[in-house]
């Protein structure tokens, strides 16, 4: 990936300039050169996951078993969301902060460059284990991404890899949250008052604090699980006094807050991106915040949501119903803050307002039918379906994913300098559109109409779904290589960026030069 | 400069902190579950431990269903079930139900016998003073027994909840009960004594 | 689903038709059609219960999702730059805000009540009239009927087994029930409060009959509970519902709902065949494979071949070969020579390895067919294995 990166970057800069050759990247401590590294390894991930999301599809396509084993189906599903969720969104969200948080709030560097530097190594390592399984007797994990006890202690060589690889992505993950949050909190540039801080850096403060608080969690879990399976420890064992059930609420503890980790960021960059093309400023920015905050708070005491069908007591059931649909007060308020941003602005649409747009109405969607999951009793029979799935890619794809592409369009001009080609981006943004509802939309129907999730086959009353869905989940995939191709062309050339390059845009990095030279904010801007 | 090392040192220290300390938590979990469990009887909690004998019943003409219900895990060759399927009791008195355990086994064998409650919340009114339950039982190739155990329900079980279902499941945990694979010794089962 | 719809159409216009077309014509009842849209109302109380809410919930999540869509949309249409917008300065108005927080926090409220009360009610398990125990394996069910001496193992029905194997002989849309049929279901008579207790003997499993209105998992060493009274004699198909390893997907769910009297036959007919108390492993399986005489090697080899092929070949291979750490079987004098050992192996499994037992995955005469196939295949050459002899290893 170091060399698909290289030719990433453009060396027009004379003073500051990075050190040539391959090692600038290994050793570099420079935010930006990191940021492009994250996002450059996250786009790699996205493919890899995304190839094996089309094994699953196409093994869906029809009844039958046409191309993979169920085994294989199972790792194929495993890995998927492992990769899509710890190589793909995850750093993508991580690198994105590198490149912009400094820029946002006027400081020269991260707090912590070397350890910004390691933090990211630690991805590729993590994921070279972790793609090693693949290749390993028995195959890699494929007991669901959840690594449920006691199926997960069935997996055979590639155990302890995958226990290793969560240990090192977590760890990467940490140390990449304590340099944000080191960052944030004390490299402000004078006047840069917590709240006049852009609201991308708010959404990863609070999103580096669950990381930090959850992230160990899921260590300690996956720990246990390493000795019941070799150290005769029996945490999830029954026969050892142990609770299976136990792992699941650990699991969630650090699972819940892990789904707000994936989309906190999205909030803070479409907060960023509607304002910019409505020509209006944010409404309601400290609602903005707060509701941010009091959603990371809800994070950690709705987990039981993902349990309804274990035998809780009904206290419990209860309790976490109620938390859950909490949820959904802040995120309306979010939801209606950006219409009303809207609302009387003076809009065009560029790709990045499209994907912004977009991602308001998909999100939305995504959390309605996470309303009626909340509900104990329905999600009785929602509880692992294909609605569930339809619901969490709605706020994946179309939320965390859509957000992240619809920040690549809107800060790619400042890190390239380069406009990119808004036609290829148009169309790249109606394919993508349109086809992800053609693959995520049908899935609500199978799954209320019974399909189970993570099964490689299925009854014939749900073959014209799945075919659907197959159709709108190959052209999503092919859709994303005009994502590559519009990145690639911008990065070689292109019509040049103004400064401000969008005439709405708002903040400190839009006072840089297009690109943004090497080093930046060396002298820290006076915020007023 | 506008910010000095020592500032990032302080907080980067406490950022570990916290790390290390939700590590902590993670592990602190496993007690503090099974005790919400215990208390609240939360996923069919049922002690392990010998309950002290039952207070004097209160002469009440109530009667509760107490339902035995067996399962071998992993179908392992056992043959294990509860002598009488069910029981009517009277709460704060104390009965013995007895299960049978035939060990199916080419060699001795050793169980863990694992108990559970439905419904979840009733765990912790039926109180077990002796069960077989609370140790691992070792059984000789073709041995059968009659396991006790003694118990009693708890006269605060809820007046709604009219049967408790005690279920147990064996696990086999004998050492060394499959066989080596590459092993030049034809003896399949090590620690079986044979 | 005219949310969905309706947030469909709002989104991408032209994409929401043919499923609205397909909502027109889908009736509710007979959701086991294709094209189902939704969830079905069930045979009990508790779901219908569930659908109402079910139905509730989904309305107002559409209403809302109509005012969203409907305001992005306006200004979108209204404010735009090309249309001589321009933007208005205001970005703050407490009253406002205050509203809509207030608003989904009282329909919430709302939700919340019918919520709770079903809650309650498929929480109730104190009365019921009988009691049947599910047993989740990898990868069937075990019925228990509890008082009643009756118990057997429901797993997928052979012509869907058959289906479903790489290169069928028999095509999945020629198969009536593909993959949502049984060799025994669970048969329970209508009106009567049936009392679930479920459990596991492997790995979590989870039990789901949409119709009944609710899943439950399956834990091994653990007892779940739930209930249903069937309101309507029929058959209702349901899978497992937790990813419980490579044959998650083919261990189906059939209840077929008797007329009391009907049930009372079906139950004579059966303690009739079985004859014995059927609550330990071994007596079982004697249930499931009455005949036990001997198999012509053939046949053996043919129901080996299908067997390993489905099971054994992704680590073993095609040749029989091995691969990395997994053994050749090919040519292997221990597999031809050592028939216990052999049989222990395939039955028990090997802990520490990635070979597992799968004694508890297939009948004896699986086994036989797999064990006389592993050593008559590539050149191997030895006696063929007979159900009786894996029988005597469980």
């Amino acid at each position: 990936m170091s060399a698909t990166s290289h030719d990433t970057h453009h060396d027009d800069h004379h003073d500051h300039g990075p050190p040539p050759g391959i090692t600038r990247w290994l050793f570099t401590t420079n935010h930006k050169d990191l940021g492009v590294l994250y996002m450059v390894f996250a786009l790699i991930m996205f493919f890899v996951g995304g190839a094996m999301a089309m094994v699953i599809r196409a093994e869906l396509f029809q009844p039958g078993l046409n191309l993979v084993d169920p085994h294989f189906f199972n790792q194929m599903t495993t890995m998927h969301a492992l990769v899509m969720i710890f190589g793909a969104v995850m750093p993508a969200f991580t690198g994105l902060a590198n490149w912009l948080v400094p820029i946002q709030i006027g400081a020269p560097d991260m707090a912590l460059p070397r350890v910004n530097n390691w933090a990211f190594w630690l991805l590729p390592a993590g994921f070279v284990l972790l793609l090693l399984t693949l290749f390993l007797p028995g195959g890699a994990p494929a007991g669901g991404w959840t690594m449920y006890p006691p199926l997960i202690l069935q997996l055979g060589d590639a155990f302890p890899f995958l226990i290793f690889a969560v240990h090192i992505l977590g760890i990467s993950s940490i140390m990449g949250s304590i340099n944000i949050v080191a960052t944030i909190l004390n490299l402000r540039a004078p006047g840069m008052t917590l709240m006049k801080m852009p609201l991308f850096v708010w959404a990863w403060l609070i999103t580096a604090f669950l990381i930090v608080a959850v992230m160990p969690v899921l260590a300690g879990a996956v720990t246990m699980l390493l000795t019941d399976q070799y150290f005769g420890t029996s945490f999830f064992n029954a026969a050892g006094g142990g609770d299976p059930v136990l792992f699941q609420h650990i699991f969630w503890f650090f699972g819940h807050p892990e789904v707000y980790i994936l989309i906190l960021p999205a909030f803070g960059i479409v907060s960023a991106i509607i304002p910019t093309f409505a020509r209006k400023p944010l409404f309601g920015y400290s609602s903005m915040v707060y509701a941010t905050a009091s959603i990371a708070f809800l994070s950690f005491i709705v987990w039981g949501h993902h349990m309804f069908s274990v035998g809780m007591p009904l206290s419990g059931q209860l309790f976490f119903m109620y938390a859950t649909m909490l949820v959904a007060v802040p995120t309306g308020v979010k939801i209606f803050n950006w219409m009303a941003t809207m609302w009387q602005g003076s809009m065009t649409f560029e790709t990045p307002m499209l994907f912004a747009i977009a991602f308001v109405i998909l999100f939305t969607i995504g959390g309605l039918s996470g309303v009626m999951l909340a509900l104990a009793p329905v999600d009785l029979q929602y509880h692992d379906t294909y609605f569930v799935v339809a619901h969490f890619h709605y706020v994946l794809v179309t939320g965390a994913i859509f957000s992240i592409m619809a920040a690549v369009y809107y800060w790619l001009p400042k890190w390239t300098g380069n406009m990119y080609d808004e036609r290829l981006g148009q169309w790249h943004f109606w394919l993508s559109t349109i086809s992800v509802n053609v693959l995520f939309f049908p899935q609500h129907f199978l799954g209320l109409a019974g399909m189970p999730r993570r099964i490689p086959d299925y009854a014939l009353q749900f073959t014209d779904f799945n075919m659907i869905s197959s159709i709108g989940g190959f052209v999503f995939g092919l859709s994303q290589l005009i994502f590559v191709w519009v990145i690639i062309k911008c990065v070689r050339g292109g019509e040049k960026a103004s400064d401000q390059v969008w005439e709405g845009a708002k903040g400190l990095e839009w006072t840089l030069p297009s690109p943004a030279p090497y080093h930046t904010f060396e002298q820290p801007p006076v915020v007023k | 400069m506008r910010q000095t090392g020592p500032s990032h040192a302080r907080l980067v220290s406490k950022m570990l902190l916290l790390v290390v300390g939700m590590f902590a938590f993670g592990f602190a979990m496993v007690p503090i579950y099974e005790k919400f469990c215990e208390v609240t009887g939360f996923n069919g909690f049922v002690s392990t431990q010998a309950a002290e004998g039952p207070v004097i019943g209160e002469g009440s003409d109530r009667k509760v269903t107490v339902e035995f219900v067996s399962t071998v895990n992993e179908r392992h060759p056992w043959n294990f079930r509860a002598v009488e399927s069910r029981m009517e009791v009277s709460p704060g008195e104390l009965y013995t139900a007895y299960f049978t355990v035939e060990n199916a086994r080419e060699g001795a064998g050793v169980t863990q016998i694992v108990p559970s409650v439905a419904p979840g919340n009733a765990g912790r009114y039926l109180k077990k003073t002796e069960c077989f339950c609370f140790t691992e039982q070792r059984f000789e190739p073709g041995e059968t027994r009659e396991l006790p155990v003694t118990f009693f329900i708890d006269p605060a079980l809820p007046e709604r909840t009219g049967t408790v279902t005690l279920s147990y499941t064996l696990f086999d945990i004998s050492a060394g009960d499959e066989p080596e694979f590459d092993t030049e010794d034809a003896g399949l089962h090590a620690g079986a004594g044979q | 689903m005219k949310r969905k719809l309706l947030g469909a159409l709002a989104a991408i216009g032209a994409l929401g038709l043919p499923l609205v077309a397909a909502a027109a014509t889908a009736p509710e009842s007979d959701w086991r059609r294709p094209w189902g849209l939704n969830l079905p109302r069930g045979v009990t109380e508790l779901s219908q219960d569930v659908y109402t809410l079910h139905m509730l919930v989904f309305w107002i999540v559409c209403i809302i999702g109509v005012l969203v869509f409907g305001g992005i949309f306006y200004s979108v249409w209204k404010f735009r730059k090309s249309q001589g917008a321009v933007p208005a300065k205001w970005h703050h108005s407490t009253t406002v805000e205050v509203v809509w927080t207030v608003i989904p926090f009282l329909i919430l409220l709302f939700i919340a009540v019918p919520a709770t009360q079903t809650m309650i009610k498929i929480d109730d398990t104190s009365d019921y009239d009988m009691t049947v125990k599910v047993t989740g394996y990898q990868w069937m069910w075990e019925y228990e009927y509890l008082d009643e001496d009756v118990a057997f193992f429901s797993r997928l029905d052979r012509d869907s087994d058959r289906a479903r194997q790489r290169n069928p002989d028999v095509r999945p849309q020629d198969v009536e029930h593909y993959l949502i049929d049984v060799d025994n279901p669970l048969v329970v008579p209508v009106n009567t409060r049936i009392r679930f207790l479920i459990t596991a003997n492997d790995v979590i499993h989870a039990w789901w009959v949409p119709e009944l209105g609710w899943k439950k998992d399956a834990i091994p060493g653990f007892i779940n509970e739930a209930w249903a009274e069937i309101q309507e004699p029929g058959t209702y198909r349901g899978q497992c519902a937790e990813l419980c390893g490579r044959d998650h997907g083919f261990m189906p769910i059939v209840v077929v709902a008797l007329a009391q009297e009907d049930y009372e036959q079906w139950l004579q007919e059966q303690r009739e065949e079985n004859g014995v108390v059927a609550t330990d492993d071994a007596e079982e399986a004697d249930v499931e494979t009455a005949v036990l005489e001997e198999v012509d090697p053939d046949e053996l080899m043919q129901v080996g071949r299908q067997v390993y092929d489905n099971q054994c070949i992704a680590c073993h291979q095609a040749e029989g070969q091995g691969m990395a750490t997994f053994p050749g079987l090919a040519g292997s004098d221990r597999v031809m020579d050592d028939d216990d050992w052999v049989i222990d192996v395939v039955v028990n499994g090997v802990s520490g390895t990635a070979m597992t037992a799968f004694g508890p995955r297939l009948d004896d005469r699986e086994l036989a067919g797999v064990l006389t196939y592993i050593r008559n295949a590539w050149g191997n050459e030895a006696e063929p294995i007979q159900p009786a002899d894996v029988r005597d290893a469980r």
